[in-house]
């Protein structure tokens, strides 16, 4: 990780979300699909922590080398003063941080799923994927249309594309689990990403669990720090022998997970209580990537 | 003449006044790389428990104006893994470690300063209080000065190294629980824990936090520290105080020397910018410097105030 005065090059909106480009090019040589940065906010103001925001571009080629860019949703003090923010601008930006997404090395059919701006780290993933000879499938999806990201970005980046939204607005009418089933069929899905909110996700992890499928997601849990030091933005990961769980920090141990190891009902569950180990403990997971 | 950094905290002698608050740089074996330990004055380890502990759920951590309000429940790898496996890495970067002693029952904390105190690196102890007692249904250890006597006396006595005790502000009389820690063989205090608070979220009609209570920390607790640290050191100069809550600039650093602390241990700041320990440093050696002052020693307690304010309760 390091520690950059970032410029920023570009900023725009994109529908309800907003984009920013810097020239960090100590970030973005090393940056890989699932990691994400931290950024500063004015230390003059009332909101003191660092926001963090995974990454949508890195551009190590070109004449955008050495930039990165990530999309945010303007909702929170932090958010909407990033949006205000102009072109040569600095910010203080920490990165990459984070386990970044792992790439089958024999599977070639990768299902990518994705809701809001989720896609945002997804449509990164899925260039490092093709550059790597995979087939890339995906479901994208929102509420409403203006809140599906890029969906042209996500019809260029894939062999097929399901688009889903709740209101029908956009694509099909439902969300992304109701196009799981038939795409996994009709793409003969051998791997499954997927970056979206949490109830999607777990409804995915138990969809892949059934089927078998190895799946990998990018989670979302409230951080302070980012950098592994306050122990903020844990989730409970089963052990690997199946002895236990731990309280895993998405920022350093994440923000990329095996669903399969993940205790969904601990992790979601609103009981401010601890779960016991079971005595027979938790299940070995053998599924790639383990 | 170049002012010195180094505090002789009566007796414990620190190579700089400025200190990694308890908690902070994770458990100490994965410090990231933007924090230089080795130009802290000392670090104050995480609170440790004799066994491994997971901490409280999610959501552990929300912003609040000018503060943060968090509940991480003690997720810990316990006293002996610590030594094991965090304390090296710490020792070996230079730093002194100030060992943060917590546990559920008085018997406990006491195991763990057992452990800890004779650790090579380990310069000091600092008891946290704020952990909910087993024997009495979850009241915090704090609550009662009984307890406080009990548990800040078997740790002093058994221990060569000097003890410090991390106190609340919110208690009856801070300074008379202050003298008791004191009495009981305290070495010092270290002021203040941070400030028990809730957040609501009126959307969902729930507290933000899973605990559902946190400790508030960062900028909005700093007038409140201060208070505490110039309340009792007025009350008490010869007992050395370590200032924290809401130490983020050199400025808050100096502004703590003069109500009274010793020294200062840096939280929440480094969470938002991890070379804040360093910086903090960096100004105050340029403030003696313009001010013309030795040494932070020469500004401890040194707070004009036009009456005795140690008789005013605010």
């Amino acid at each position: 990780m390091r520690r950059v005065r970032a410029e920023i090059l570009n900023t725009r909106r994109l529908g309800v979300y907003h984009s920013l480009t810097l020239v960090a090019p100590e970030v973005a040589e090393r940056v890989r699909p699932g990691q994400f940065l931290s950024i500063g906010m004015p230390p003059d103001r009332a909101f003191l922590l660092r926001r963090h925001f995974s990454i949508h571009q890195a551009s190590r080629r070109g004449g955008w080398a050495g930039t990165l860019e990530f999309v945010f949703d303007p909702r929170g003090p932090g958010t909407a003063w990033l949006a205000e923010l102009k072109a040569h601008q600095f910010l203080d930006v920490i990165g990459p941080l984070g386990k970044a997404f792992a790439y089958p090395t024999k599977l070639t059919n990768c299902l990518l799923v994705s809701e809001g701006h989720g896609s945002a780290t997804i449509y990164f993933l899925a260039q490092e994927l093709r550059s790597r000879g995979k087939r890339v499938d995906m479901i994208i999806g929102a509420d409403t249309h203006e809140r599906v990201f890029k969906p042209i970005d996500g019809k260029r980046l894939s062999q097929s594309v399901a688009i889903m939204t709740a209101d029908g607005s956009l694509g099909e009418r439902g969300s992304v689990l109701d196009a799981l089933p038939h795409m996994v069929e009709a793409t003969r899905a051998q791997v499954i990403y997927a970056a979206a909110r949490r109830a999607t996700l777990r409804a995915v992890a138990e969809f892949c669990m059934e089927r078998q499928i190895p799946s990998q997601m990018a989670v979302e849990e409230h951080m302070a720090c980012g950098v592994g030091m306050c122990f903020t933005c844990t989730v409970p990961v089963i052990r690997k022998d199946g002895s236990g769980y731990d309280n895993l920090r998405a920022c350093t141990e994440g923000p990329v997970f095996n669903p399969a190891r993940i205790l969904w009902d601990r992790w979601m569950g609103d009981e401010p209580k601890m779960l016991p180990t079971p005595p027979e403990g938790f299940p070995v997971i053998r599924t790639w990537p383990g | 003449m170049k002012p010195t950094l180094d505090v002789d905290l009566d007796g414990l002698r620190l190579a700089r006044p400025v200190l990694a608050a308890s908690g902070c740089l994770g458990t100490g074996r994965d410090v990231p790389p933007l924090v230089d330990v080795r130009r802290l004055g000392g670090v104050v380890s995480r609170s440790l428990t004799l066994g491994s502990s997971k901490g409280a759920p999610t959501p552990r951590a929300t912003e609040t104006a000018s503060g943060l309000l968090s509940a991480i429940g003690l997720q810990n790898p316990g006293v002996r893994e610590f030594v094991a496996e965090d304390l090296p890495r710490l020792v070996g970067a230079g730093v002194p470690v100030i060992g943060s002693v917590a546990g559920a029952s008085a018997e406990e904390y006491l195991r763990v300063a057992s452990i800890l105190h004779e650790q090579p690196g380990v310069v000091a102890l600092e008891v946290y209080l704020s952990c909910p007692d087993e024997e009495r249904d979850g009241e915090p250890f704090y609550a009662r000065p009984e307890r406080i006597a009990e548990i800040v006396g078997s740790v002093s006595r058994l221990s060569r190294l000097p003890v410090f005790v991390k106190l609340p502000p919110l208690l009856p009389d801070l300074v008379a629980t202050a003298r008791v820690c004191v009495r009981a063989g305290a070495h010092g205090l270290t002021l203040i824990d941070a400030v028990p608070g809730l957040a609501v979220d009126a959307d969902r009609l729930r507290p933000r936090l899973a605990a559902p209570f946190g400790g508030l920390s960062g900028p909005a607790i700093k007038p409140v520290a201060l208070g505490a640290v110039y309340r009792v050191s007025r009350s008490m100069p010869e007992v050395p105080i370590m200032g924290v809550g809401g130490v983020a600039t050199s400025e808050d650093a100096v502004e703590f020397l003069l109500a009274g602390a010793w020294a200062v241990q840096i939280g929440t700041a480094l969470l938002v910018n991890p070379s804040a320990a360093i910086e903090i440093v960096e100004g105050l050696l340029g403030y003696l410097e313009e001010k013309g002052i030795a040494s932070p020693r020469d500004l401890r307690g040194r707070l004009r105030v036009a009456r005795d304010g140690s008789a005013v309760k605010p």
